[in-house]
This record gives C-alpha cells, sequence and structure tokens, in this order.
C-alpha cells in the first residue's frame, strides 16, 4: 500500500510540471501582448514596462525565473490589475470557488448515493423509473440551461432568492448555484451507484451472507456497499475536474467573485500571469484529489494495488 | 462474380455479419430510433430552414422587437430584442452547433484513433510514455486548455472547432490503445496468426472491426460533448461572433432578456437539451447494439 501511494505521488509531480511548461509556452507563443490596448503609449515607457516584467528575457530565462519565483510560492504580478499580485486574486476568488465547488460535490455524493441505493434496492418499480428519469435528465440539461431556468422560478417568479452575487457567502446567495452545480452530480453518481449496487446484489458472496442467515441490512451494509464505492470514487476525480470547469459558467451567470470568472477574464485581456496562476492552482487541486482518489481506490480494491 | 467472391470470404460462415445483428438490434430499440428521427428532423430543419425560411437571419424588423411566438408575420419562435425573427436564429443556431458538435468530433476522433493505435501498436516503453502523456493531458480541464487556446490565437471559425478537437482526443486515444492492446493478446487472434494470417489481414479483419464498436459509441456521446463545449464557449462570448449564432449563443442572449421574454431562453434551452438528450439514447442504444457480451 506504501509503495502504491509513493508511485502515485512521483507521478503527480512531473504532471504539475508539464502542464506549468505547457500553459507557460503557449501563453508566450500568442501575438499580441498584454499592453497593445494602451492608448499611445510613449516608446520609452513600454520599453521600461517591457523590462520591468521581463518580456525582453530570452523565453526560457523568463521561464527560470518564473519557477523559482513559483517554487517560493509568488505567481507574480497581475499585467492588468497593477496594484494586485496573482497570490492575492486567487486568494479572493478561491474560497469562493472551493465553496461552492465543494458543497456541490458534497450533495452530489451523498444524495446521489442514497438515491442509486433506493433504485438499485427497488429495481424495476415506480421509485426506480422515477430516480432513473431524473437522473437521465440532470445528466443531459446543461448547467447554463439549468441555471437561468432556476433563476426565471425561484429568483423571478417566486423571488425566493436573491439571482446573484456572493454577498458574503450567505446561505441564501449559495443555495442556487450549488444546486445547479450538484444537479448533474447528483444524476450521474445515482446512476454510477444503481449500476455498481445491482451487480453487487447478484454477486455470490452476497449470496452466500444471505444464505448464512444474515439479516438483509447488515448484508447490504458489509457486503454490497463496500464494491459500490470503488467505481463511484473512480468517478470523482474527474467530476471534481467538471465541477471545476462547471464553476467558470456558474459563477458568470450568478456573479461570483470566484477564480473560474478570474480565470475567463484574465484569458481574455491576456492577462498571463493570472492565466497561468489560476491553471496551476486549479491543475495542483485535480492532480492531488485525483490521488486521493487513488488512494482511495486502492484501499477499497486490494486489486488495484497489485498492478 | 471475383468481387463477390472477396465479399463472401469477408463475411462470416454464419450468414449474418456481426454488423447487420447489431443494426436489428439498434432498430429494435425504441427510444434510440426515436431518437435518431428526432436528430435527422432537426438536422433537415437546420439545413432548409436557413434556405426556405419565412424570414432571413439577420433581417432587423423595427417595429416587432421581442415578439412572443405567435402565427402572426410567421415569428413562430417570437423575435429577439432586436426584432429578428427566432426561428431563422434557432435553426441557424441549429447549423452552426451541429457543424461544430460534428467536425470537432472528426477532428478529435482522427487524432484520437491515431495517437492509441500507435501508442497501441509500439506498445512497450514509447506506448507507456505516449499514454503518460495524456494522462498528464487528463489533469488540465479542457474548458481550460480551449479557452486558453483561443485567447492566444485568436477567435474564428475554424481555430474554435480545432482547439476543440485538439483537446477532447484524450478518451479516444485510451479507448482506442485500450481496445488494441486487450485485442492483439486474444486467443483468436493467436490462433489466426499460428494459421499464417498476415499481420494486415488480422489487423483489418479482428483489430479494426472490434476497435470501431467501442469508437463509434463514444464518437455519439462526444458530438453532444462538443456541442456543448461550445455553448460553454459562445456563453462566454469566445465563440462565434454576430451576426452568426449558434445555440449557446441564442442561450446566453436569452439569460440577459430573461424577465422581458423568456422565449428567448426557453426555445434553444430545448432545442440544446433535447439534442443532448437524443445523442444520449442513440449511444445507449449504439453500445447495447455493438456490445458483444449481450450476443
Amino acid at each position: 500500500m506504501f509503495s502504491f501511494v509513493v508511485r502515485r505521488v512521483l507521478f503527480a509531480v512531473p504532471t504539475i510540471f508539464v502542464i506549468i511548461v505547457l500553459t507557460f509556452v503557449l501563453m508566450h507563443a500568442a501575438p499580441g501582448g498584454p499592453f497593445d490596448d494602451l492608448p499611445d503609449l510613449d516608446p520609452e515607457v513600454l520599453n521600461n514596462l517591457r523590462a520591468a516584467y521581463h518580456l525582453d528575457d530570452p523565453i526560457w530565462q523568463q521561464f527560470v525565473h518564473y519557477l523559482s519565483n513559483l517554487l517560493r510560492g509568488d505567481l507574480g504580478p497581475s499585467l492588468v490589475y497593477r496594484e494586485l499580485t496573482v497570490n492575492q486574486i486567487i486568494a479572493t476568488g478561491l474560497p469562493v470557488s472551493i465553496t461552492v465547488g465543494l458543497s456541490a460535490m458534497a450533495i452530489g455524493l451523498s444524495i446521489g448515493l442514497l438515491c442509486g441505493i433506493i433504485a438499485a434496492l427497488r429495481q424495476n418499480t415506480a421509485v426506480d423509473y422515477a430516480v432513473m428519469a431524473a437522473a437521465m435528465t440532470g445528466v443531459a440539461v446543461p448547467t447554463f440551461v439549468t441555471a437561468p431556468l432556476l433563476i426565471l422560478v425561484f429568483g423571478l417568479y417566486l423571488a425566493w432568492l436573491p439571482i446573484s452575487g456572493w454577498n458574503g457567502g450567505q446561505i441564501q446567495n449559495l443555495i442556487l448555484p450549488v444546486t445547479t452545480l450538484a444537479i448533474p452530480k447528483v444524476a450521474a453518481i445515482a446512476r454510477i451507484t444503481r449500476g455498481a449496487m445491482l451487480e453487487a446484489l447478484h454477486m455470490d458472496f452476497v449470496r452466500t451472507a444471505r444464505a448464512k442467515g444474515m439479516p438483509e441490512h447488515k448484508v447490504i451494509l458489509r457486503h454490497v456497499l463496500r464494491p459500490v464505492f470503488i467505481p463511484v470514487v473512480s468517478y470523482l476525480g474527474p467530476a471534481i475536474a467538471t465541477v471545476m470547469t462547471g464553476s467558470v459558467i456558474i459563477e458568470k451567470i450568478f456573479g461570483l467573485p470566484g477564480i473560474g470568472r478570474a480565470f475567463v477574464d484574465s484569458a481574455i485581456d491576456r492577462d498571463y500571469p493570472v492565466v497561468m496562476g489560476i491553471v496551476i492552482v486549479y491543475a495542483v487541486f485535480i492532480v492531488m484529489l485525483n490521488l486521493v482518489a487513488d488512494v482511495l481506490y486502492g484501499f477499497l480494491d486490494p486489486r488495484i494495488r497489485q498492478k | 462474380m471475383s468481387t463477390l467472391g472477396t465479399m463472401t470470404s469477408e463475411t462470416p460462415p454464419a450468414g449474418r455479419s456481426l454488423w447487420r445483428d447489431a443494426a436489428d438490434r439498434f432498430v429494435a430499440n425504441r427510444a434510440a430510433m426515436i431518437s435518431t428521427g428526432i436528430m435527422l428532423t432537426i438536422l433537415v430543419l437546420a439545413i432548409i430552414v436557413p434556405i426556405w425560411g419565412p424570414h432571413a437571419l439577420d433581417e432587423v424588423y423595427w417595429d416587432r422587437m421581442l415578439v412572443a411566438p405567435s402565427l402572426e408575420n410567421h415569428h413562430w419562435f417570437g423575435t429577439d430584442v432586436n426584432g429578428r425573427d427566432m426561428f431563422a436564429r434557432v435553426f441557424y443556431g441549429a447549423r452552426i452547433s451541429l457543424t461544430i458538435g460534428i467536425l470537432t468530433t472528426l477532428v478529435a476522433l482522427s487524432i484520437g484513433v491515431l495517437y492509441g493505435a500507435v501508442a497501441g501498436f509500439l506498445g512497450g516503453r514509447i506506448g507507456t510514455v505516449m499514454m503518460r502523456m495524456v494522462d498528464i493531458l487528463y489533469a488540465v480541464p479542457a474548458l481550460f486548455l480551449i479557452i486558453i487556446l483561443i485567447s492566444v490565437f485568436g477567435n474564428n471559425f475554424i481555430l474554435v472547432f480545432i482547439s476543440i478537437g485538439a483537446v477532447e482526443w484524450l478518451t479516444m486515444a485510451r479507448i482506442v490503445r485500450g481496445q488494441t492492446l486487450s485485442i492483439r493478446e486474444k486467443d483468436y487472434v493467436e490462433a489466426a496468426r499460428a494459421m499464417g494470417l498476415s499481420q494486415l489481414a488480422i489487423l483489418t479483419r479482428y483489430i479494426i472491426p472490434n476497435v470501431l464498436g467501442p469508437v463509434i459509441v463514444y464518437v455519439t456521446l462526444l458530438i453532444p460533448i462538443n456541442i456543448l463545449v461550445e455553448s460553454y464557449l459562445s456563453f462566454l462570448g469566445l465563440g462565434v461572433q454576430e451576426p452568426y449564432t449558434s445555440w449557446g449563443r441564442l442561450i446566453s442572449q436569452g439569460t440577459n432578456e430573461i424577465e422581458a421574454g423568456p422565449w428567448l431562453l426557453l426555445i434553444p434551452s430545448a432545442f440544446l437539451t433535447v439534442t443532448m438528450f437524443c445523442f444520449n439514447f442513440i449511444g445507449d442504444g449504439l453500445r447495447d447494439a455493438l456490445d458483444p457480451k449481450d450476443r
């Protein structure tokens, strides 16, 4: 188990490094720079600006410079918001994105598991069909369709909830964005859980457990659920990635000051350091969470560890 | 006669090819067939409405802004804030959304199949390194990479779909490589080799048909994903630009007019959602039809 974890960690480091190189090269391959839009800049001022941000150094030197700063935890200055550093932009946006993302994942996981288990236990009944039809809808309807519909119904017609804004993370401001993000996760997890559960219910060891007279709830808790968690856990890694990407849209629609919105805005403004900083933060998150999922996976299924 | 001869030698002696079998199973799947019908209808309308529809895509009716859907003046889907007919715009949007969905999938298909097949055939160290690259790229959220690509290389129609395709090939490569590797080791391939079948014959007769099934299924799942990605981009203002439009762009504009004209949001949303459903059902149908486990 220990060497399995070490191997996974060793894979995570070059992954993050390659992502840094990739985004760095891409951002610097861009024609046009961040100062193009400034009106009639004195060439001398422009040169000073470029020198101040090391934009005239050879690209490898800029990379080494960037990397050494990065290792000290410094993501550099923003080129557009001159008074802010990338660290500050991320520090203000990240808590918002994490709050929304993790709440959505937590809801998706708990309700999704519950619905999937109930549907499997009541296979081919009205309950099962209702859950599966709802799940199919949840998977098929895109979040940026759900979001305005929820706004229309709960924000405008019923006027129960605020339609946008963060407001310091008040619960009523969180409900709509989190619900929007959680719906496809609930749906997907319910489907996966139901499938895995049905498979597990027909396993020989479950029949054996029943045959020896074990009460049904114990059979479910002790034997059926463990293999059910395996596909769910392996879904969590990619799911977290889509929650993060989804948050870009959600933050835009609901006017949340998260890093997803900061990413889109700075990509449009060609604010390289902010874009790179956010991509690195996201990549680190995804790699770490995948790592956690992998380790959990190995813990739940001993066969994985051997490979 | 000679063409007939080669044809019969290609089909198994049972008389029914596996493809024929799969087609029968697909036709028997009601949800998948209805979905195929709906998608074909939308496709045909997307082709003919912009040509023969009652209104042009960018014709502005100054006296008829934000008209709710009605039979009057043939504004079946109403008009938008600028007084443009929504029926024309929705089907023009269908054209762009479906085209982008299909073209990007073709880009992803070519890159993914080639990459996966090479990695699978070479195997060994090179294959492993190639797949490690795929693993690494998986850690970058696709939408982010696409946004970077578009912001770096500028925003035009061709670049948008190349960027989407260039990012969405990863899963395809994994599927193809996995299939290739596992089929290469199968007993029947071993047997074919022992009987003296050439490498090329093994490739065309066993490996390609077996890889094709999962690839076709994934293609039907990738098309809606790519339509969605394009919609996301248009939603963020990075996709197609005026006067052109796509479902994503229409939904984005509809979101802004949510109080004044809910139909501007609801109609394109309904089309996008129905398309997502249909492709999901078609994909499920194809998977059931092509999965040899059920035979």
